[in-house]
């Protein structure tokens, strides 16, 4: 299993000049993703896992966004040194990325063909006919029925569930070698969240692309990603496979993510734990670990200091004083462990 | 399709049939008569003339004269000018109006367009300021003083164009920019808010994850959808045109339908006025017609007939 690295972030920084100040949305962030691999990011609302995948991609609006420290390695090119001509040349070819609200991010006065055609209009020199060949192809391969007519069509003739196939076949047109999917069924009901799901690892097997998954949707998790990275305050507080994630977590967060994801294995009667308190303020971020105001097992050294990240084994790594040796043993709680049977 | 354009027209003769009727009465409720500056004229023989016009009768049996006449394409002739029939004075009235109206629509809608986007590409820079401040200005100056201020200044003191009247292409500059401006600060405001609020939509994230440069983003997909709301105002612009002409044909003293509407109502040539009025009102409802068609081109949500799965 020893893949090579399609994409690698290291130590990225990013912030927003509001007029409040200067808020820093990620504060260091490394992970990386290997050929063919789905890489998950999970964190709650403001976490900085859009801002990350974004930031990959170079699409933060810049100002007020700006990208203050850390590399983006992209099969080797750092896209944050990237020249905005050669960033064209990489989006949509080799990273391609498909977004939450498939009712709003195709636009409403374009055919659903004509905007399949421009990326391969504009990466693959095709001509318009050719171009339409291949998006009437891709639009087959997307499981859209009937793609002769659908291919003239608006997207408001689409159902949500289409228009997000739609996007699909508009992403992996150009058989990018990394798809960025931001929380890409969201906003579709679950028997249409489903059908996605199968469809993205249908055609990462075909087409040999590597995912990274932006979800907060455990159940998504650990149906389709290999690994995970879980975020807080934008930091990784953890890292690992799926099954170290679900079944040996080591992050009193991760917990918390866990204890608060509903299981038809609980009884009835069980409560579900939410994680209680909000995720500090960015524009002031803590300086001790961020987590350390919402953790019951916090101690006074996690309020002054970051943890370090160790390793727990070869893939898992977790950033917590209680990994520290001296830290007095602390069981999982035992309700969130194997929460969701992959 | 045809089931719609139907019922569209038939809205649009009973609009047109409103109308006439309203004017119709209330020219007549208006003082005088239009021959009430004929003091030489023996009372015997204005009887005699009145009744030659039919304006001796009941206004009710007046009315289905008219409508009667009209079904059949007759607007009849002028009091004023003995012998010549309305449509001969629109038509000689009309093609200065619609030099005109054309060519402020254009230059308006135009340069609107191209002030309102730069404007919302450069948002909070100094070219924004102005343009803001340009298209308030413009938005709030009415016609008839920019077009005096133009006549005065640029035609009179400056001399660099003909103040007034209507002898060659030059003539028409300064009246055609005095109705432009209203249309391309209307155009510019529309244009840039709309334009601001499409470059935040998610639909241009996809373009530029696309890889498209930001410059084609914008031009094949923030244009068109920021363009429909512009498209909205310009039913009303239109009639702002031709309203706004009837002022600025005045002051320019440009023989055109404008000058001799007003003048009609100042003389109380009933024929004329009506003529006129039902001309403009089916210019207008055919105007409003074609934005509809326009709305439906460029934002296919709407177009009408549109086959739905």
């Amino acid at each position: 299993m020893d893949r090579k690295n399609v994409l690698e972030v290291k130590d990225l920084h990013v912030s927003f000049h509001t007029y409040n100040g200067e808020v820093q949305a990620v504060r260091g962030v490394s992970f990386e993703v290997k050929n063919g691999e789905t890489v998950a990011i999970v964190g709650e609302s403001g976490c900085g896992k859009s801002v990350t995948s974004q930031s990959i991609m170079r699409l933060i609006p810049q100002p007020p966004g700006v990208i203050k420290h850390g590399e983006i390695l992209f099969e080797g090119n750092d896209l944050t040194k990237l020249p905005e001509k050669k960033m064209e040349e990489m989006r949509g070819k080799e990273i391609a990325m498909i977004f939450q609200d498939p009712m709003t991010s195709l636009n409403p006065t374009m055919t659903v063909g004509k905007q399949i055609m421009e990326g391969l209009i504009k990466h693959q020199k095709l001509g318009k006919a050719e171009a339409r060949q291949k998006a009437l192809e891709m639009l087959r391969l997307v499981g859209i029925p009937s793609p002769d007519s659908r291919i003239n069509q608006y997207p408001h003739q689409f159902s949500g569930g289409m228009r997000q196939r739609a996007m699909i076949a508009i992403a992996l047109s150009c058989a990018p070698k990394l798809l960025i999917a931001d929380e890409p069924t969201t906003a579709l009901d679950v028997t249409i969240q489903a059908q996605i799901l199968h469809l993205m690892n249908d055609l990462k097997e075909k087409m040999d692309t590597s995912i990274i998954l932006i979800t907060h949707d455990l159940g998504v998790v650990a149906e389709t990603a290999d690994r995970v990275v879980v975020m807080y305050a934008g930091k990784v507080v953890e890292t690992g496979t799926v099954e170290e994630i679900f079944y040996k977590p080591r992050h009193p967060y991760t917990w918390g993510l866990m204890g608060s994801m509903p299981r038809l294995n609980l009884s009835r009667d069980t409560e579900l734990s939410p994680i209680l308190g909000t995720p500090p303020n960015l524009l002031t971020p803590p300086k001790g670990c961020p987590f350390a105001s919402r953790c019951e097992h916090a101690m006074q050294v996690c309020k002054e200091h970051m943890p370090e990240t160790t390793n727990s084994s070869d893939s898992h790594q977790v950033a917590c004083w209680l990994e520290h040796p001296m830290a007095k043993p602390v069981d999982i709680p035992h309700d969130v462990v194997g929460g969701v049977s992959k | 399709m045809g089931r719609f354009a139907l019922q569209r027209f038939m809205y649009m003769v009973i609009t047109l049939w409103v109308i006439i009727t309203l004017t119709f009465f209330l020219m007549h409720t208006m003082p005088g008569s239009p021959l009430q500056h004929e003091d030489k004229l023996p009372p015997e023989l204005k009887e005699e003339i009145l009744k030659e016009y039919g304006l001796d009768k009941p206004l009710p049996v007046q009315y289905v004269t008219f409508l009667g006449k009209l079904a059949q394409a007759d607007l009849g002739s002028s009091f004023k000018y003995d012998g010549r029939s309305v449509t001969d004075l629109i038509m000689q009235g009309f093609p200065a109006s619609l030099q005109l109206g054309i060519q402020a629509t254009i230059i308006g809608v135009i340069f609107g367009i191209i002030l309102g986007c730069v404007s919302a590409l450069r948002r909070g820079t100094w070219v924004d300021n102005v343009a803001n401040v340009f298209s308030i200005l413009g938005y709030s100056v009415p016609n008839f003083v920019l077009a005096t201020l133009l006549s005065y200044y640029v035609g009179v003191k400056l001399q660099w164009l003909p103040p007034a009247k209507w002898d060659g292409p030059e003539y028409s500059i300064l009246p055609t920019l005095s109705l432009a401006v209203l249309v391309m600060a209307t155009i510019a405001r529309y244009i840039r808010t709309e334009m601001l609020e499409v470059l935040g939509q998610d639909y241009m994230k996809t373009a530029k994850a696309k890889g498209l440069s930001a410059r084609t983003a914008i031009i094949k997909h923030a244009l068109r959808n920021a363009l429909i709301p512009a498209v909205t105002v310009l039913g009303p612009l239109i009639i702002g045109l031709i309203t706004g002409s009837l002022v600025v044909e005045q002051i320019f003293a440009i023989p055109g339908m404008g000058w001799m509407f007003v003048d009609s109502i100042q003389v109380n040539d009933y024929t004329v006025i009506m003529g006129i009025t039902i001309f403009y009102s089916a210019l207008i409802i055919v105007g409003m017609f074609l934005v509809d068609v326009l709305y439906g081109i460029i934002d296919p949500r709407i177009r009408i007939g549109g086959v739905q799965e």
